[in-house]
């Protein structure tokens, strides 16, 4: 198994609010990131697939396709929007690092047709990143 | 606020601390030759440091109320409270009760720094990655050899 890994970057605004609770809740909870008026990032996105060399090409995939994937599915859809109110995917939503990863695994994983996609690990800062594995077969992890 | 969907996701969040120590690699069951064919300049008698980066994974069920698997704010402050704080500016062999006996090679550090963070209440910590320098990099999942976590 051969595992390529294909590096983008978007920059987005979020806020973090969970209109269930009170505004008190809300800045106690989520800090400076409930700021009403959002706040923004430079994510980096990072999409590992797996899968063995095809005989004739050598390759996992083209990765001109894979490129033109994450532009289509993830470049236009999030770069240099307001995640919580342009997104459709993420309507309803807090667009924490989870669930904007969580999200990209959804629209990625049926339309990688070669290969398998093996992680979605989405860096917020240089410090703090998630990394997506996709469904746990349906036993939730505590 | 989540689809359950996506609350059945393997989700890791990753968080990156650093702190400063220095240390010796030096064991008392060898002789003086063989601590310094063992660990070379590692083995200087006035210790040496570094800049070590420690990269925290846990995993767990996705909050709806929040969208997280674990509150930031809970996950910095335990880590700070179990190794930073204890860790940050020290002299890992003398300052740290673990090291007193056992050898504070970066692997070893690895495995304290896991026994320590295993406790977060939030999470589960599925692995500690540590950068000694930016060309060396240790991990520990909590696995050893011959018998599963």
């Amino acid at each position: 198994m051969v595992y390529i890994t294909r590096k983008i970057e978007f920059s987005a605004s979020h806020l973090y609010n969970n209109p269930a609770l009170s505004p008190e809740e809300n800045r106690r909870l989520f800090g400076k990131c409930n700021n009403p008026h959002g706040h923004g990032h430079n994510y980096v996105l990072e999409v590992t697939v797996a899968g063995e060399p095809d005989p004739l090409t050598g390759m996992v995939l083209d990765l001109r396709e894979l490129k033109r994937l994450l532009q289509d599915e993830v470049m236009e859809r999030m770069d240099h929007r307001f995640l919580n109110y342009e997104v459709p995917e993420l309507a309803g939503k807090i667009p924490t690092c989870e669930n904007i990863a969580a999200t990209i695994w959804s629209l990625l994983e049926s339309k990688i047709v070669r290969g398998k996609l093996h992680r979605v690990r989405l860096y917020e800062t240089p410090d703090l990143f998630v990394d997506c594995y996709g469904a746990t077969n349906g036993s939730a992890r505590s | 606020m989540n689809s359950p969907a996506q609350n059945a996701m393997n989700l890791h969040l990753v968080r990156r601390y650093s702190f400063a120590a220095s240390h010796r690699l030096h064991s008392a069951q060898l002789s003086d030759e063989e601590n310094w064919r063992a660990y070379g300049k590692c083995n200087n008698p006035y210790g040496h440091g570094h800049n070590y980066v420690v990269e925290v994974a846990v995993s767990g069920t996705v909050n709806p109320e929040t969208g997280m698997i674990a509150n930031l704010a809970d996950l910095d402050a335990f880590v700070a409270r179990e190794v930073l704080e204890p860790f940050d500016h020290t002299y890992l062999n003398e300052q740290v009760d673990a090291f007193r006996e056992t050898v504070p090679t970066t692997e070893n550090l690895c495995i304290e720094i896991f026994r320590r963070l295993r406790a977060f209440p939030h999470a589960k910590l599925e692995r500690v990655l540590i950068e000694e320098t930016g060309l060396n990099t240790f991990e520990f999942t909590g696995e050893t050899q011959g018998s599963p976590q």
